[in-house]
């Protein structure tokens, strides 16, 4: 069964699937990337009942399983009432669950620059944000970008969690074709796609990192 | 000329400054000497304006002013600090010419213009284009007073200049200062090393902790 034409026979909807599981990535990506720097300066603001919350919310996100608040999102909210279309519901889960991580990343960026460049900053006549844009935001970029990007290699194999809830992305694309075929040929097709996904993220992850490799 | 009036400042209830009385003449170098606790460093924060004091009055030219609040885009106090904290993610030139660029709204052509006397009094020209990293730490400090000597300051403040420099260095060091007083700038220097503050200083003000 290992031949071409069986290959270019499924190749589509694993096409397709892996079109859904790109789309999952990428509105989760910036959804989760923009929520979190605002999650994050919440964190490092000195306003104590925000970070209150802030912090009870990362907890429970990172402290319960992607999959529970994806079944809950989908499954569990329309019996209050709350009813998500699927692809919504996928996307809320995991921006939400996505930002939270992101949120202590960024936290622990913001907090590793010394205070001492801000009042550098500041005897010059710079501005709190002229500061933070131009000397601190770049410095944080640097520190952060690794665990950035080990979680966006995390996104692209967690996309796959959509399966519960009954959207048609990449694994399902394989899973549908190996029961119908009865033949493990899909399944090492699906896991080679993912190679490439992670694959051509790493490849850009690095670019960004040699981008930033001028300063120490 | 910068006067003190009066100048009080306490953290958490503890008495750091107590009623200072203190006169900084135009072009002169003013030293601060003391064992480390006795506020030097806090004393010079309230004049570059990074601590708000307590009570008493600053005076520049004998006009008023707070160093804590003014915002008018006049760098009256210049800092060159222990560590230098230059900024390391811009090289030299852009860590000079950072400020006069984003606050007084200076072309790139103009900063870089404007600057290029300090570059040469410093003997900066060959490093300009390096980062912070890639700099000794005598050139860091000498980088940290061009990027404070940029903004045109009234008076250039030093926290321990000698502090984080090799033993050999404190020569430089104070051959560096003289020569800037030689070009009229006005200098305060905070340090523990009384050798170091009688080689350089015109006036020295020596402090204790406040029982």
């Amino acid at each position: 069964m290992f031949n071409i034409q069986y290959i270019s026979e499924i190749l589509p909807s694993l096409l397709s699937g892996a079109m859904m599981t790109l789309q999952v990535f990428g509105w989760t990506i910036v959804g989760s990337l923009i929520l979190g720097v605002f999650l994050a300066l919440g964190l490092v603001s000195k306003f104590k009942p925000l970070q209150v919350i802030i912090d009870a919310y990362v907890w429970l996100m990172r402290g319960t399983p992607l999959l529970l608040q994806l079944i809950f999102v989908f499954y569990g909210l329309p019996t209050i009432g709350i009813v998500f279309p699927r692809y919504e519901a996928a996307l809320f889960a995991f921006i939400l669950n996505y930002a939270a991580y992101f949120a202590e990343i960024f936290r622990g960026g913001l907090q590793s620059i010394d205070k001492g460049q801000y009042e550098a900053g500041r005897v010059l006549q710079m501005t709190y944000w002229q500061t933070t844009k131009k000397v601190v935001l770049p410095q944080v970029a640097k520190i952060v970008l690794p665990s950035i990007g080990n979680e966006v290699i995390n996104l692209v194999k967690d996309s796959s969690l959509v399966y519960v809830i009954g959207i048609g992305d990449l694994l399902r694309a394989g899973n549908v074709a190996a029961a119908r075929d009865v033949t493990l040929v899909p399944f090492i097709l699906v896991g080679i796609m993912y190679l490439v996904l992670t694959g051509i993220c790493t490849f850009f992850l690095r670019r960004v990192e040699k981008h930033y490799s001028y300063f120490k | 000329m910068l006067e003190l009036k009066n100048v009080s400042k306490s953290f958490n209830g503890k008495m750091i400054i107590n009623k200072l009385n203190l006169k900084i003449e135009d072009g002169k170098i003013l030293t601060i000497v003391g064992p480390s606790g006795a506020g030097k460093t806090t004393l010079l924060r309230c004049i570059s304006g990074l601590e708000k004091i307590d009570s008493g009055q600053f005076l520049l030219d004998g006009q008023q002013f707070d160093p804590f609040e003014s915002r008018d885009n006049e760098s009256v106090i210049g800092v060159v600090f222990q560590d230098f904290q230059l900024f390391p993610n811009l090289s030299v030139i852009d860590n000079i010419t950072l400020a006069p660029i984003n606050v007084l709204n200076q072309s790139e052509t103009q900063a870089k213009k404007a600057v290029g006397e300090i570059i040469d009094r410093l003997g900066l020209e060959e490093i300009i284009n390096q980062y912070p990293y890639q700099l000794s730490g005598g050139q860091k400090q000498r980088v940290a007073i061009a990027r404070a000597l940029a903004m045109n300051p009234s008076i250039l403040c030093y926290d321990e200049p000698t502090s984080a420099l090799d033993p050999e260095l404190r020569n430089e060091v104070s051959k560096l200062i003289l020569d800037l007083k030689e070009n009229g700038i006005t200098q305060v220097v905070i340090t523990h090393d009384i050798e170091f503050a009688n080689k350089i200083a015109d006036q020295t003000l020596t402090v204790k902790p406040v029982k």
